[in-house]
């Protein structure tokens, strides 16, 4: 059975190349069919394989299938060769489960778009990319996989190409994220040049024989990678354009900028732990970083008015609690978090996704409210979505991973009680920000009528991922409850367990009921502050310090002014001023005096014979001479 | 054959060639300046019977006759190109036939 896992990359792939070629012969229906169709054999052959290798694991708990030899230079020559183990295994599933639910949904969303071909065929290039991605067996092959899906989403950004703002977006998304991705190119010669291999499995064993743990090289690669992972998981300092990337088609959103493409850094950092574990310093920082990154972010969420901006930054924010776990070492517990998050967010952008298209393209929350009535289905899988986002205690999914990520936070080697106060005001603002979406959105007065109703393409993915959104999390519950470790116990045959510090079991619960107060404590202070006492919002935004904040936090802390003013703006006068270029002037020099040159000897070419008579003459003259007087 | 100098047969030979020179220059009928080479090819090949004749050896007047060949080809297709620049220009003036000029 492993022996088909080709076929997960082939299919979505035949898809693109079916709609490009002949796409334009194809009713709308046939590239709804056949650009959701391909993706669905390939979830189909990913959920057989997945149980296959889960009852029937192969040796060494890894499957390596070589399919042919990239290039031979020298002693260089990469295979094309895809590899499965516990942790691809996952991403595999989630990629291929929630992107053939959110293609099923966009067959429904983009039926009426002009557009719709191109669409698809973008989307089933971006599935394959990703599943390339993740199951690449070498650095050279996940990084071909790593710009694949950059593209993609570059090209789906600016799907609606006529509009200059999201032509803007796409082209900052593309240009922000290639900041990263050139450090991660960087960090890949790195690694060849001294391990002499980009074999994942080969730097795995190699590198802790060759650097010991600290060294300078190990430092700089880990760091390298990192930049890497943090371009494109739009982590701080280069998280400003997944907000703006939402200029694209809401399934885009859903799909690229929420439950897979981001987190391809979680994938990578956790791919290679092992160098990460060569460099502890760069591991503290990955944890700093999802810190920082995952209060500022929710801190964002909060003052957003646009629906899909609040979920960009909660996205930005759930990330940060993933690379919050890889810091302390808690692989598994960002692999958990990275698969329901990915079930709920994509969720929750498909149920934003029916609301904006139900009020005719209205995407200010403001603008919205009591569609409860109005949109039963919507409400109540968006609701789901939201109280797992929120973290709401034991029926959610997001419950058991974001409170796994701070119990580790907390109790790893690694960890400390710092990182762990950073997750829980984080949780607080999650909870905040979720269910202030909830109640604009769907209670009090309606505002906007409805005109658009979704039909069974939508419900069906929409019912299935709330309940992936409530059901995915009871593979692996905190031991206070019930000791199921599946998940854990699953990822282990690939990624190390964390190092723990022994707590008491007093520890244990106290951390436990801090995760399950917190989250519902932050969906009360919604109620009470956009339900009960709306008021005490716009008095305190009228205050000039108020107004200040929620300025900046609107702005997503103003890191967009500080790099268009110290890099963009720079850049952009520097272009200006050298328009002439000054390294020209020479090679335009040398063009003019060649020309002239040129010019000068064309005189010659008068046509009259006689003249030319007259330069074989005086040339034999003048040779004669030369000849007689040296 | 002793009574000529060599030099004096050379030094008929390089006026010769003077003169044709200065025919093919200064002429602008394309007849003549075809008559001012036959010219200086004959110069050329009386130098080679001077010479000959200097070191007894036949070698300058077998160039000669090789010479005469080669004006008789350069000639006959002289000329038909004469022929037909003429039916193309109704003129024989060289400084005419200039139209690939620069």
């Amino acid at each position: 059975m492993l022996e088909f896992i080709w076929l997960i990359v082939a299919f979505p792939f035949a898809g693109f190349i079916i709609l490009i070629l002949t796409g334009s012969r194809l009713s709308r229906r046939g590239i709804s069919v056949v650009g959701t169709g391909s993706v669905g054999l390939a979830a189909i052959i990913a959920i057989l394989t997945g149980i296959n290798f889960i009852i029937s694991p192969p040796p060494g708990d890894a499957y390596t299938q070589p399919l042919w030899t990239w290039l031979a230079v020298g002693g260089f020559s990469p295979l094309v060769s895809l590899y499965l183990d516990a942790l691809s295994v996952v991403m595999v599933l989630v990629v291929a489960i929630v992107g053939f639910f959110i293609l099923l949904y966009s067959a429904e969303h983009m039926a009426r778009e002009a557009g719709m071909r191109r669409f698809f065929a973008y989307m089933d290039l971006f599935v394959g990319s990703m599943l390339v991605l993740v199951m690449a067996d070498n650095l050279l092959l996940l990084y071909l996989g790593w710009e694949g899906v950059g593209l993609c989403s570059y090209l789906l950004i600016g799907f609606w190409y006529d509009d200059p703002a999201n032509i803007k977006a796409a082209n900052k998304a593309f240009i922000v994220t290639r900041i990263g991705d050139t450090a991660f190119a960087i960090g890949l010669l790195l690694l060849f040049v001294h391990l002499n291999t980009l074999s994942i499995q080969g730097i795995i064993k190699a590198a802790p024989w060759q650097w010991t743990e600290g060294s300078n090289i190990a430092f700089w690669a880990a760091l390298l990678l990192l930049g890497g992972a943090v371009g494109k998981s739009a982590q701080l300092p280069l998280q400003t354009w997944l907000p703006d990337a939402m200029a694209g088609p809401t399934p885009v959103s859903a799909l690229i900028h929420a439950a897979t493409m981001v987190t391809a850094g979680v994938y990578l950092i956790a791919r290679m732990h092992v160098i990460f574990q060569l460099a502890p310093l760069v591991q503290g920082f990955v944890a700093v970083i999802g810190a920082a990154t995952l209060l500022l972010a929710a801190g964002s969420a909060i003052a957003q008015w646009d629906i899909k901006r609040v979920l960009a930054y909660s996205t930005i924010s759930q990330i940060g609690y993933m690379f919050l776990a890889l810091g302390v070492g808690a692989w598994s517990a960002a692999i958990f978090h990275f698969m329901t998050h990915a079930f709920f967010k994509a969720l929750l952008f498909l149920g934003a996704g029916v609301v904006i298209a139900g009020l005719g393209g209205e995407h200010d929350i403001y603008k919205m409210g009591g569609l409860r009535r109005e949109m039963p289905v919507t409400f109540w899988t968006f609701l789901i979505g939201a109280a797992s986002l929120a973290a709401l205690p034991l029926i959610t999914a997001g419950f058991y991973s974001k409170d796994l990520i701070l119990f580790a936070a907390w109790t790893s080697e690694r960890g400390s009680s710092w990182l762990w106060a950073a997750g829980s005001i984080g949780a607080f603002l999650t909870g905040l920000y979720a269910f202030r979406l909830v109640f604009l959105v769907f209670f009090g007065k309606a505002v906007t009528p409805v005109n658009d109703r979704p039909g069974p393409a939508i419900t069906i993915p929409l019912v299935t991922l709330a309940g992936l959104s409530l059901m995915s999390g009871f593979v692996q519950m905190p031991l206070v409850i019930a000791p199921v470790t599946v998940f854990s116990d699953f990822m282990s045959r690939s990624l190390p367990e964390m190092s723990m510090l022994h707590v008491s079991f007093k520890v244990d619960l106290f951390l436990f009921l801090a995760a399950a107060l917190i989250s519902p404590a932050g969906v009360f202070a919604a109620w009470w502050l956009y339900i009960d006492a709306s008021r005490h919002v716009t008095d305190f935004t009228e205050k000039p310090a108020g107004a200040l904040i929620h300025r900046l936090s609107f702005d997503g802390w103003g890191f967009d002014l500080l790099y268009d003013a110290v890099f963009v703006r720079p850049f952009v006068w520097a272009a200006r001023v050298n328009r002439g270029d000054f390294v020209d002037l020479f090679y335009r020099g040398v063009a003019w005096f060649s020309s002239r040159l040129s010019l000068s000897l064309a005189r010659t070419q008068s046509g009259m014979v006689r003249q030319y008579a007259l330069g074989v003459a005086m040339g034999a003259v003048i040779a004669l001479g030369l000849v007689l007087v040296l | 054959m002793n009574g000529i100098p060599m030099e004096h047969g050379l030094i008929v030979a390089a006026v010769l060639f003077a003169l044709g020179v200065t025919g093919v220059l200064i002429r602008r009928d394309i007849l003549f300046i075809l008559l001012s080479l036959e010219i200086m090819l004959n110069a050329a090949g009386l130098a080679f019977v001077v010479a000959g004749s200097r070191w007894l050896q036949p070698d300058g007047q077998l160039m000669f006759i090789f010479i005469l060949a080669v004006a008789a080809a350069e000639v006959s297709l002289g000329l038909a190109l004469i022929l037909w620049m003429y039916s193309w220009h109704k003129t024989l003036d060289v400084d005419c036939a200039s139209k690939m000029r620069g």
